[in-house]
């Protein structure tokens, strides 16, 4: 067996048991009544289909598009991005950032995950993970070439470690060759990496 | 702590590995941890400072091994423990062995959205005035506190720049040893990349944590 199909066996077996634990646990919670199945199922619905990057997608179109709200998203994002819909839980104090084509912000949580889920829903493994976590802050443009992004050498890059309360959400450069688009065709542009910093819009 | 999940600037992780269309949950073992984690906040009473503690208060080589969804399952396993909400015969029987004790609320299905919407702000009134302001050189403290803290290794000793007064924020010091809130002024402290990484580290580069006022000193 090489190293690497026994990794796998190994995480396969460690993986089992804990759906097997998790199974367990849920089952004596409810037994004792701390917790409702119904309001469970409830949680994962709202993160799995409402709460998502096509929030902070339409924020960012409705940035691009509306210099007025640009304003106000810069000067106060939490006001801001509940004026679309969005607010609470892991985005209680939001902060946007917005990225020039000499400046580029990124966003990292190095002791945790925290992550602004009202705009982009629940965080992607590899934000979870160490080599993220370990080198966003020491090595960014290393870590963006592992996503495919090169930026010019002369781009001042900020990184921002979520170490408070305080959620971050970049703020792309808009897309040339998209003047007079509506904000839905906007929005289709907006990745979920681009708003991380992680990644640039798609372009037109 | 300076535990395993202190990660910034550490060595030997491989590289990032995107993963293309991800779902959001892998399994559904990850919609009932995430899910449980969520709703037991309410009848167990804990705050989201000792939830992060309960999180990365173990071996490093075991934080490190373990999935996220892993890590808030144990967080949540020990939280309960240490409350006496539920026993691990009991995890390992699938059933209640002993009485429920009881517990402040359950999370309703009525409930979900109107919790979900309020979260939970940390940001407090306060008579106090920061000692910092935008623009003033600050010094990260070497402080090293068994317990929980926000500050991570790789700022600690370097000077840097405050950028924002964030306002007065729950200390999470205090907060996650059940010493209350203490709310305590929070800035954007910016560090040079060549400060925290050396002269060789890439010039164009800053970082910055967001630090509470005890972590500071004039600089």
């Amino acid at each position: 067996m090489s190293g690497h199909d026994h990794e796998h066996d190994h995480e396969h077996s460690e993986l089992s048991e804990t759906q097997l634990r998790v199974r367990a646990l849920e089952s004596v919670l409810i037994e004792k009544g701390y917790v409702d199945p119904a309001a469970l199922d409830l949680l994962v619905e709202t993160y799995e289909k409402k709460v998502g990057p096509r929030n902070g997608a339409r924020v960012v179109a409705k940035a691009w598009a509306d210099p007025d709200y640009k304003a106000r998203l810069l000067k106060d994002a939490t006001p801001a991005i509940a004026e679309v819909g969005y607010a609470g839980r892991q985005g209680e104090h939001i902060v946007a950032l917005e990225n020039t084509p000499k400046l580029h912000n990124m966003v990292v949580c190095t002791l945790c995950s925290c992550y602004p889920w009202p705009v982009l829903g629940l965080p992607p493994v590899w934000y979870k993970s160490a080599p993220y976590r370990s080198r966003a802050v020491s090595d960014p443009r290393g870590v963006l070439k592992e996503f495919g992004v090169e930026l010019p050498k002369d781009t001042d890059i900020r990184i921002w470690d979520s170490t408070a309360e305080i959620r971050y959400l970049v703020l792309p450069v808009r897309p040339k060759g998209t003047e007079g688009w509506s904000e839905e065709r906007l929005a289709e542009l907006v990745t979920r990496d681009s708003m991380i910093g992680t990644g640039l819009p798609k372009q037109p | 702590m300076n535990g395993g999940q202190d990660l910034g600037g550490t060595h030997g992780h491989g590289p990032v590995r995107p993963e293309p269309n991800e779902p959001v949950f892998h399994g559904d073992w990850e919609k009932r941890a995430f899910a449980l984690t969520l709703a037991m906040g309410m009848p167990g009473g804990w705050n989201i400072d000792m939830s992060r503690f309960a999180r990365e208060n173990r071996k490093p080589n075991e934080y490190l091994d373990m999935t996220y969804y892993q890590i808030w399952l144990a967080g949540l396993e020990t939280l309960m423990k240490e409350r006496g909400l539920v026993a691990e015969e009991e995890i390992e029987a699938g059933r209640s062995l002993h009485p429920a004790k009881p517990v402040p609320r359950v999370l309703k299905p009525e409930d979900v959205a109107k919790t979900l919407h309020r979260g939970g702000p940390t940001e407090r009134d306060t008579n106090t005035k920061p000692a910092f302001e935008a623009g003033q050189r600050v010094r990260a403290k070497n402080l090293n506190p068994v317990t929980h803290t926000r500050l991570p290794r790789y700022v600690r000793g370097h000077v840097g720049t405050i950028e924002r007064v964030l306002g007065c924020h729950v200390f999470p010091d205090s907060n996650a040893l059940g010493k209350g809130e203490d709310p305590k002024w929070l800035y954007t402290v910016r560090f040079d990349g060549r400060e925290l990484w050396g002269d060789q580290a890439d010039p164009t580069t800053q970082v910055s944590v967001d630090a509470w006022e005890p972590y500071l000193e004039p600089a």
